[in-house]
C-alpha cells in the first residue's frame, strides 16, 4: 500500500516536508503520520466508490503538484483588493502559508486568538492538541487523510467563555502558480468557548488561469450556548481544484449558522458535516453554488442528529449555466434516541442551459419516531410564464432572464447576516449576469 | 368602429385583418378583423373557448401561439414582427387573466425598472427615486393598494382580487396608449371590481384606447363600452353598441353560438 502512495506525486516530497515540522510536539506529529498512513491505504478515490460517484478526481490524481508555501508571485495588497472585506481582522495566507505583509490584523477582545495554525502550534500547543484532528474524520476520506498528512498551516481562533467578538474575522487563502502547478493543504481549527460568539470567514481565491490544487479542512467547534456565523467563500481560479471538508461540532444549546458560497474552480468538492452532539442545538447550513462552462461543483452534505431537540435547515441552491455539472448529496442522520429532531433539507437547481446537468440526492436515515425530518430537491429551467409577464412590462428578455436568476439566487442571499459578504455577493452577481444593470435597479 | 380622424387621414391606433393563430396544430383565431381608435373602449365578450384570451397573448407577444396568417398594425408598427418587451414600450400593456407570481422580485423596483426601460425607449431620462415614489404613492391610491403589497415581492402571495388590483396599478404607473385587460374582472367581489372599474375610468382618456376582455356583462356596467364584439369560435360574430352586452346577458351566449352553428350548418348544406 505504501509503495502505491509513493508513486502519487503529491507525496513525492513528503520527507522534504516532515523535515520542516520535525520540531513539533508529538501529537501532531502522529496526527500527521495517521493522516499519511490512512490516504495510503486508501488512495485517491474513483468513481466506483458510491461518495464520488459522480466526481472524477482523475485530474488531480494523475496530476503533478508541487507545494509553494508563501510563494508570492507578485501579490500586493493592492492586486488582492477584489477579495477583501471591510472592517475585518484580515489573515491573508498564500499557497497555504500565513503571509504577514499581506495581512491586517486588528485589535480583538481580550483572550481571543485569531491567528495562523503554524503560531498556534507553538505558542498554544496543548489547546491545538486537544481539538485538533479529533472532528474530522479521515477513516474513509482519502482527501482529509491528504490534509492532515500535511498538517502545517491555516486558520486558527480561540474565542474563551462567554466572549463576543464584535470585528469578524477573516481568513483569506490565496492559490499562486507559476509554469508548475502547486498544491496547499491549509487546515484551520475554529474554537468557540461557552456562551462566546463570533464570525469567521474563510474565502479561497485565485487568479485567472492559475493552476493549483486546494486541499482544506475545517474543524469547528461551537461550546455550549455559542453563536457562530461562518462563511466559506470559494472564488478559486477557473483551473483551480479544490477539495475539502469541513466538519463542525456542536455541543449544548449551541447555534451554528454556515454558508457556502462557491463560484470558481474547474473541480470543486466540498464535504460539509455537521454533528449535533448535545440537546437544543440550531444548525444552518446554506449554500449558492454558480457554475459556467465545464465547471464542476459537488456538495456532500452530511447532518448527524445525536441528541433530543436539535434543529437543523439546509438550503443550497444551484445555479448552473454552460455544460457545467453540480452535484448534491444530502444526508440527515437521526441517531437512535434523538427525539424531537426537526430537521429540514432542501436543494434547488437552476439550468440556465440545455447541457448543464444536476444530480441531487437527499437521503434521510433515522432512528428515532417522534421527529420531523423534511427533505426536498428540485431541477428546472426558469419558468416561461414569469419571462413573458416580465417582457409584457418592457423588461427585455435578457434582463428578464437575470432579474428571475437573482431572485432565484437572492432566497440564499437574504440569509445572510454578515452585510458586506451580501453586498458582495449582489454586487457580483449584478456584474456577472447579463443586463445586470437592469437587475440592479429592479431589486 | 369609428376611426377618429386626424387630419385628413382616418386613423385606428390598432388594426387587426384577418387574424389566424394556432396552437399546437390547432385553429384557435380563425380570421378576426377589428380596428380600434384613440380614445375608444371596446370590450370583447364571449363563451370559453372562444379564443378572447389567445387574441390578448398574441396581442401581447406570447411566442407559444403561431400566427399563421392576417396582420396587425399598432401605431403604425407591424405589432407582430415587435418582441413583447418592444409592444410594451411602445405603449401596448396587457393585464393578465392569472398575473404570474415572481417570488424574490420586489413588485416596486421592478416597476421601476420596467418604467425606466420604457421611458429609456421613448428617449426621457430615468425617473429619480423621489418622482418614482411620489408617482407610485398616486397610482396606488387609484387602485386602494395596500402599501405593504408594495415591498412584496410581485403578486407574491396576493389573494386573488390583489393580483387583478396590481395589473391595474401596474398599467397606471407605466401609463400605456393601448391597455388590454384580459378578464380583469373573474372572480372579484363587487368592491374589488368597482376599485378596478374606477381605475380604469380614472384613466380613459381621448389619447389612451382599452380593450376589455370579459365573460360576464356585470363589468360592463361599471366601464361602459363604445363597442362591444362578441367572439365566438375564433370569429368575431358580431359588434355593436353597449345594448349588445345587455341583450347577451339576457339570451346567454347560446343564442349566438346556434346563430354559428346554424350558418356552418347551412354551408355544409
Amino acid at each position: 500500500m505504501q509503495a502505491v502512495a509513493e508513486r502519487v506525486s503529491l507525496l513525492a516530497d513528503y520527507d522534504d516536508f516532515a523535515a520542516t515540522v520535525a520540531d513539533q510536539p508529538s501529537p501532531i506529529a502522529d496526527l500527521r503520520r495517521e493522516g499519511r498512513e490512512r490516504f495510503a491505504a486508501l488512495g485517491f478515490p474513483t468513481t466506483r466508490q458510491e461518495a464520488w460517484r459522480k466526481t472524477n478526481v482523475r485530474r488531480i490524481a494523475q496530476g503533478s503538484f508541487r507545494r509553494a508555501p508563501g510563494e508570492l508571485h507578485g501579490l500586493s495588497r493592492a492586486r488582492l483588493e477584489p477579495f477583501f472585506l471591510p472592517d475585518c481582522a484580515e489573515l491573508v495566507f498564500v499557497n497555504g502559508r500565513l503571509a504577514p505583509e499581506l495581512s491586517q490584523p486588528r485589535q480583538l477582545p481580550p483572550g481571543v486568538i485569531a491567528t495562523s495554525l503554524a503560531e498556534a502550534i507553538a505558542e498554544h500547543p496543548d489547546l491545538v492538541a486537544e481539538h485538533l484532528g479529533r472532528y474530522a474524520p479521515i477513516d474513509q476520506h482519502p482527501f482529509a487523510a491528504l490534509n492532515t498528512a500535511f498538517i502545517a498551516d491555516g486558520a486558527f481562533v480561540y474565542v474563551p467563555r462567554g466572549t463576543v467578538v464584535e470585528t469578524p474575522i477573516h481568513f483569506l487563502f490565496v492559490g499562486t502558480a507559476g509554469e508548475e502547478a502547486t498544491v496547499s493543504y491549509p487546515r484551520n481549527l475554529l474554537l468557540a468557548a461557552e456562551s462566546s460568539q463570533v464570525t469567521v470567514i474563510e474565502s479561497y481565491a485565485g487568479f485567472g488561469g492559475d493552476r493549483y490544487f486546494t486541499c482544506p479542512v475545517t474543524e469547528i467547534v461551537c461550546g455550549a450556548n455559542a453563536v457562530v456565523d461562518h462563511y466559506k467563500m470559494q472564488e478559486e481560479s477557473i483551473d483551480a481544484f479544490h477539495v475539502a471538508m469541513q466538519q463542525s461540532h456542536q455541543r449544548r444549546s449551541s447555534n451554528l449558522f454556515s454558508h457556502s458560497i462557491s463560484h470558481g474552480g474547474a473541480l470543486v468538492r466540498n464535504d460539509i458535516r455537521a454533528m449535533l452532539a448535545e440537546e437544543g442545538i440550531d444548525c444552518t447550513l446554506n449554500g449558492l453554488y454558480l457554475a459556467r462552462g465545464t465547471q464542476h461543483v459537488d456538495h456532500h452534505m452530511w447532518v448527524d442528529h445525536k441528541a433530543p431537540h436539535c434543529n437543523s435547515y439546509e438550503l443550497y441552491k444551484g445555479v448552473l449555466e454552460g455544460s457545467s455539472r453540480a452535484v448534491f448529496n444530502g444526508t440527515i442522520y437521526v441517531h437512535p434516541g434523538a427525539q424531537k429532531t426537526d430537521a429540514k433539507q432542501s436543494n434547488r437547481n437552476l439550468l440556465l442551459s440545455r447541457d448543464a446537468l444536476v444530480s441531487s440526492n437527499p437521503q434521510l436515515e433515522i432512528f428515532a419516531d417522534d421527529v420531523r425530518c423534511t427533505h426536498g430537491s428540485t431541477t428546472g429551467h426558469l419558468e416561461e410564464e414569469a419571462i413573458f409577464y416580465l417582457r409584457t412590462r418592457g423588461i427585455g428578455e435578457e434582463a428578464a432572464k437575470s432579474l428571475l436568476t437573482f431572485a432565484f439566487a437572492a432566497e440564499v442571499l437574504q440569509e445572510i447576516r454578515l452585510e458586506s459578504i451580501k453586498k458582495g455577493l449582489e454586487e457580483f452577481l449584478f456584474t456577472r449576469l447579463p443586463k445586470g444593470d437592469v437587475v440592479r435597479q429592479a431589486v | 368602429m369609428r376611426p377618429i380622424e386626424i387630419g385628413s387621414k382616418l386613423y385606428a391606433m390598432l388594426s387587426i385583418k384577418n387574424l389566424k393563430v394556432e396552437v399546437e396544430g390547432k385553429e384557435i383565431l380563425q380570421g378576426i378583423d377589428l380596428e380600434v381608435g384613440r380614445g375608444e373602449v371596446h370590450a370583447i365578450m364571449g363563451p370559453n373557448g372562444s379564443g378572447k384570451s389567445t387574441l390578448a397573448q398574441v396581442l401581447a407577444g406570447r411566442e407559444e401561439y403561431e400566427v399563421t396568417g392576417g396582420s396587425v398594425i399598432y401605431e403604425g408598427h407591424d405589432l407582430l414582427e415587435l418582441p413583447p418587451e418592444e409592444r410594451a414600450r411602445e405603449g401596448l400593456f396587457l393585464a393578465f387573466q392569472y398575473p404570474v407570481e415572481i417570488p424574490g422580485v420586489s413588485n416596486t423596483y421592478f416597476l421601476k425598472a420596467a418604467l425606466n426601460a420604457i421611458r429609456k425607449h421613448r428617449g426621457e431620462k430615468e425617473i429619480d427615486a423621489v418622482d418614482f415614489l411620489k408617482l407610485v404613492r398616486e397610482k396606488m391610491k387609484l387602485v386602494k393598494m395596500d402599501e405593504s403589497l408594495l415591498n412584496r415581492p410581485v403578486n407574491d402571495g396576493f389573494s386573488g382580487g390583489e393580483k387583478k388590483r396590481n395589473e391595474i396599478f401596474h398599467m397606471a404607473v407605466l401609463d400605456p396608449k393601448l391597455a388590454v385587460l384580459d378578464e380583469t374582472d373573474s372572480g372579484l367581489d363587487i368592491d374589488a371590481l368597482r376599485i378596478v372599474a374606477d381605475g380604469v375610468n380614472a384613466m380613459r382618456s381621448p389619447e389612451r384606447a382599452f380593450i376589455v376582455i370579459t365573460h360576464y356583462q356585470r363589468l360592463l356596467t361599471y366601464i361602459v363600452p363604445d363597442v362591444v364584439h362578441v367572439m365566438v369560435g375564433g370569429r368575431i360574430v358580431r359588434s355593436g353598441g353597449k345594448e349588445l352586452a345587455l341583450e347577451l346577458e339576457e339570451k346567454g351566449y347560446a343564442w349566438l353560438e346556434q346563430t354559428v352553428t346554424g350558418a356552418a350548418a347551412a354551408v355544409g348544406a
